[in-house]
């Protein structure tokens, strides 16, 4: 058991340095495809920790579809981060502390891989039950998400279909808007 | 000891991936990188959820023909599987806000963008236009 936590450990560690390699960047192309790496070794630590339906949605939908956005906004978009003028210390001293504190608190939760902790009290051991006997569809990832808490994906439906609107709406905007309103802006910046 | 260390490792290393995505939407100026941050964190909040959910020697939820498997706790994986549909959702929503506020200002950092602001504020007061409309407001 102690070489899947220490695979797990490893994977980790690889995520930390994506990321640290993210705060170093400040190529856009560098930006996004660090993010899909990062994306892609979350997908083998869920792997190695039993998610394996969260791994190939994170591999196909986190890893694939949100690289594919951020090309297409990319091109759009200035190809390179500015350094900025304003310091960075009270945001990293804040987010120090705030990382000091949760890890401080971390010694009190349940140690990783216990079946006495107490999520694996309450209604997990029900839901495996039930998925063979009511439903009867093995996969009980399946069994919950489509029938136990169907109003959950019902729920995400609805916030993907918002979402989807407010970006049309935003990108439609843009063509009918840009002619009539950032001229006349401009003008006035010329003669003050 | 070391089993312990390693035990609460990744719950540290989680903690330190989600204050990294913290400090880049905090800290930098860079609009996208902002939502790269968001992505950042979402995925750490991620890993710590299907942590919590792994069970030592446990075999992932799917049902098998012998009584005395453990399953690691389905829960989770459902709860996550549905924020990572909803994370791409709101991805796409930052980044058309970025690309509107691009075509806007002609820039995606915040100090140029804020700037501009001031400035034309300023040249609304100048002008006396539309200063009833913003003191109404």
């Amino acid at each position: 058991m102690i070489s899947e936590l220490l695979i797990n450990a490893f994977l980790v560690t690889i995520m930390l340095s994506i990321a640290i390699a993210l705060i170093k960047t400040r190529t856009v192309i560098f930006t996004v495809i660090l993010t899909s790496a990062y994306s892609l070794v979350a997908a083998l630590m869920f792997i190695t920790l039993d998610a394996v339906d969260v791994a190939f949605t994170e591999a196909s939908v986190g890893a694939g579809i949100s690289t594919i956005l951020f090309l297409a906004a990319m091109a759009y978009l200035p190809k390179k981060e500015e350094e900025s003028i304003s310091s960075e210390v009270i945001p990293a001293l804040s987010c120090i502390i705030l990382g000091g504190i949760l890890i401080w608190c971390s010694f009190d939760l349940p140690e990783i891989g216990q079946l006495t902790a107490p999520i694996h009290q309450h209604i997990a051991p029900e839901y495996i039950r039930g998925s063979k006997e009511d439903i009867g569809i093995p996969n009980i990832v399946t069994s919950v998400l489509a029938s136990y808490r169907g109003y959950d994906t019902f729920g995400e439906t609805i916030v993907v279909f918002t979402a989807g609107v407010a970006v049309l709406a935003l990108l439609e905007k843009k063509n009918t808007t840009k002619k009539n309103k950032s001229q006349p802006k401009q003008e006035i910046r010329k003669n003050a | 000891m070391i089993s312990s260390t390693i035990g609460i490792w990744n719950y540290w290393i989680v903690f330190c991936l989600m204050m990294i995505g913290l400090f880049l939407v905090i800290g930098r100026k860079n609009f996208l990188k902002k939502i790269v941050g968001l992505a950042i964190f979402q995925t750490s909040v991620f890993l710590l959820y299907i942590t919590f959910g792994k069970i030592k020697g446990g075999t992932p939820p799917i049902l098998n023909e012998s009584i005395d498997t453990i399953y690691s706790n389905p829960l989770p994986h459902v709860l996550i599987l549905t924020a990572i549909v909803v994370g791409v959702a709101t991805t796409a929503l930052g980044l058309s806000l970025v690309l509107r506020i691009n075509s806007e200002y002609g820039s995606i950092e915040e100090d140029d963008v804020s700037s501009q602001d001031l400035l034309d504020y300023h040249d609304d007061i100048e002008t006396g236009k539309n200063l009833g409309l913003k003191f109404k407001k």
